[in-house]
């Protein structure tokens, strides 16, 4: 090739020599997103969140399980900031711990969903025919079936079999993965049939890329902003569906404490009555973090996403 | 006349219309119906015809981008759609395609450099030391800047954005390449630009174009030869030189009347075609064109005129010529 003399004049002015801005999509996204005041409002809080429940704990003097009898449902005070509850456990520490176990619901099963969602999407949507099919009327099926009920069911069915309280944990971030991934599955097959349609995908296939190369270097990247996008608003749905459940009883279990079973405890007149410090850290926890967590992911949605820009 | 590069035999690209609950196919469109071109080496062969008229489902199928529905198209005496998938791919650098739209025919998320050398590293014709040489050559040689290299393509403009997908296609030194209306989205300033490119790349490196288009003095500045297309079927094929001085085809004529004359007071002949390109998937009778023939006769409409060669080297397919 460089046998060959001439083509064009280049367009090479001592103006476009700055050579410092090589900005990748990402770059940009991520300028805007900081621009975005909700959205960084959102992302710090979710982060605190983050912080405080995982390392909180270890500055607490207090266990979360630590029962004290001359301690019972006394309200706020220096030693105990939140008051203790009706088996004198402090409630600070608990809401503490309680926020580990509900966050590390909510991100294990929202990545176990996006996960799942993602990969059967994808197949269905790239190779179409019985894959398709079969993939998308299960998640039909899925989808008919009101989730909530479902989780009730499936909830019950558990208590039915004696699951023990510590594997119940793992067996909620399975349940909500599993009434989660047909959404989600649904959402990145329509991105994959789009997306292989492009002239960009055609253009790979006139250059002779191999399938491997065509997948992980061009479909792929161009599917991560819409599974960042629906793996942060997930999250918020995935603690609200734990933190449902385990009110309900059907989720996981006291003595571990979650911010669902937290405000269950506290479920009867007089402790919702005369001691609101019982049930409203926790309750403003979640509605703390599925906020927070919702806004951080619309601005990051804003921002990587930007067919749904209003 | 020497052995030709590319040759569609009978090419037939029917699209299936689906509806209803079960998907049942319901009718076609036929966008490309029984067309045959050769395409010798070294030559232009520009393929012409309005919107809907089925230019760039040849450009596709030609290169078996889109699978046909029934005739041949041989490279160099292959047969492109017997060749097994991965023959087909180590196949792919010697046919390349210009797409129209320069601005979906780049990934946004990989940079030119990358976009221009990953096919030379897939199919091993540089090695990882070469290759960024081979895209600084390329690049310049399409008036591309070695700074642009490690851009994005949202960082540029249409026309920069078309020379890149067009040295995307030149590094891998293809012998044919499929020019799919490339200069149709740019200015005019720029157009010109291109071809002159097409045209030095031609000379130079002995390039075969299928240029589709559909700017009637762009083919005529650049191409050899020139097949006219209407609603699927070949019109009349013709050297450029015959088709512009005589056409023969009442489409040919109408279209070549359209083209504007930079001379004001020659007055001429217009011929104006009434309606609009009919509908593809229910083709009239006969002579597609019947309907919109000026000249048409009872016998337009039942029979369809076979493409007959009509000496030298045009082929004509009209009851009355």
């Amino acid at each position: 090739m460089s046998a060959i003399s001439g083509g064009l004049p280049a367009a090479d002015t001592p103006i476009a020599r700055k050579e410092s801005v090589r900005t990748s999509l990402w770059a940009l996204a991520l300028r805007r997103l900081l621009q975005n005041k909700l959205a960084m409002a959102g992302g710090i809080v979710v982060a605190l969140m983050f912080a405080i429940c995982f390392i909180g704990p270890l500055f607490s003097p207090y266990t979360d399980n630590k029962i004290h009898m001359a301690l019972m449902n006394k309200p706020p005070n220096w030693k105990h900031w939140l008051g203790t509850d009706a088996l004198g456990r402090d409630v600070l520490t608990r809401v503490m711990q309680a926020g580990r176990i509900s966050l590390t619901v909510g991100l294990a099963s929202m990545v176990l969903s996006v996960f799942l969602g993602s990969l059967l999407g994808a197949i269905a949507g790239y190779y179409r025919g019985i894959a398709d099919q079969i993939i998308m009327r299960i998640g039909d099926l899925l989808l008919t079936v009101p989730s909530l009920p479902l989780l009730f069911i499936l909830g019950a069915l558990l208590s039915e079999w004696k699951v023990p309280p510590e594997d119940r944990m793992y067996i909620v971030m399975l349940l909500l993965s599993f009434v989660n991934w047909p959404g989600i599955a649904r959402m990145v097959r329509g991105e994959v049939l789009s997306l292989r349609e492009r002239e960009f995908m055609q253009a790979a296939t006139v250059l002779g890329l191999s399938a491997r190369r065509k997948l992980f270097r061009h479909l792929l990247p161009n599917l991560v902003p819409l599974l960042i996008v629906i793996a942060s608003l997930n999250i918020g749905g995935a603690v609200l569906s734990e933190s449902v459940l385990s009110f309900f009883g059907l989720g996981v279990m006291p003595p571990t404490p979650t911010w669902g079973n937290m405000i269950d405890a506290a479920n009867n007149l007089i402790d919702f009555q005369q001691r609101p410090w019982l049930w409203i850290p926790p309750g403003f926890c979640i509605f703390a973090t599925v906020i927070a967590v919702n806004l951080f992911g619309d601005g990051l949605r804003d921002v990587l996403d930007p067919k749904q820009k209003r | 006349m020497s052995e030709p590069l590319l040759d569609i035999r009978r090419l037939k690209k029917y699209f299936p219309i689906k509806s209803g609950l079960l998907n049942r196919t319901v009718g076609q469109v036929k966008a490309v119906d029984d067309i045959s071109i050769t395409i010798r080496p070294g030559e232009t062969f520009g393929l012409v015809g309005e919107s809907g008229s089925g230019k760039s489902t040849v450009g596709r199928t030609a290169i078996r981008l889109t699978d046909k529905t029934e005739g041949e198209v041989a490279f160099k005496g292959v047969d492109l759609y017997a060749l097994p998938p991965q023959e087909l791919r180590k196949l792919r650098p010697k046919l390349q395609l210009i797409f129209q739209d320069p601005y979906s025919s780049l990934n946004p998320r990989v940079r030119v450099g990358d976009a221009i050398g990953e096919a030379l590293l897939e199919h091993g014709l540089a090695s990882k030391d070469e290759v960024r040489d081979r895209v600084l050559d390329v690049l310049s040689l399409c008036g591309l800047s070695s700074y642009h290299i490690d851009r994005f393509p949202h960082e540029f403009s249409g026309g920069q954005r078309q020379r890149i997908g067009i040295a995307r296609a030149l590094v891998l030194n293809p012998e044919l390449i499929v020019a799919d209306e490339p200069v149709s989205a740019l200015d005019v300033s720029i157009q010109a630009q291109i071809i002159n490119l097409f045209r030095r790349l031609q000379e130079t490196n002995g390039l075969t174009y299928l240029f589709i288009s559909h700017d009637l003095s762009v083919v005529e500045h650049l191409c050899s030869r020139v097949g006219v297309m209407y609603l699927g079927s070949m019109a009349e094929t013709a050297s450029r030189d015959d088709l512009f001085r005589e056409p023969l085809h009442p489409y040919t004529k109408a279209l070549l009347s359209a083209v504007p004359i930079p001379i004001p007071k020659l007055k001429r002949e217009r011929i104006v075609l009434k309606g609009d390109i009919p509908n593809p998937a229910n083709p009239p009778s006969g002579c597609k064109f019947h309907t919109r023939c000026p000249f048409a006769v009872a016998r337009c409409a039942e029979e369809r005129p076979e493409f007959r060669h009509v000496g030298g080297e045009r082929y004509v397919a009209c009851h009355l010529v």
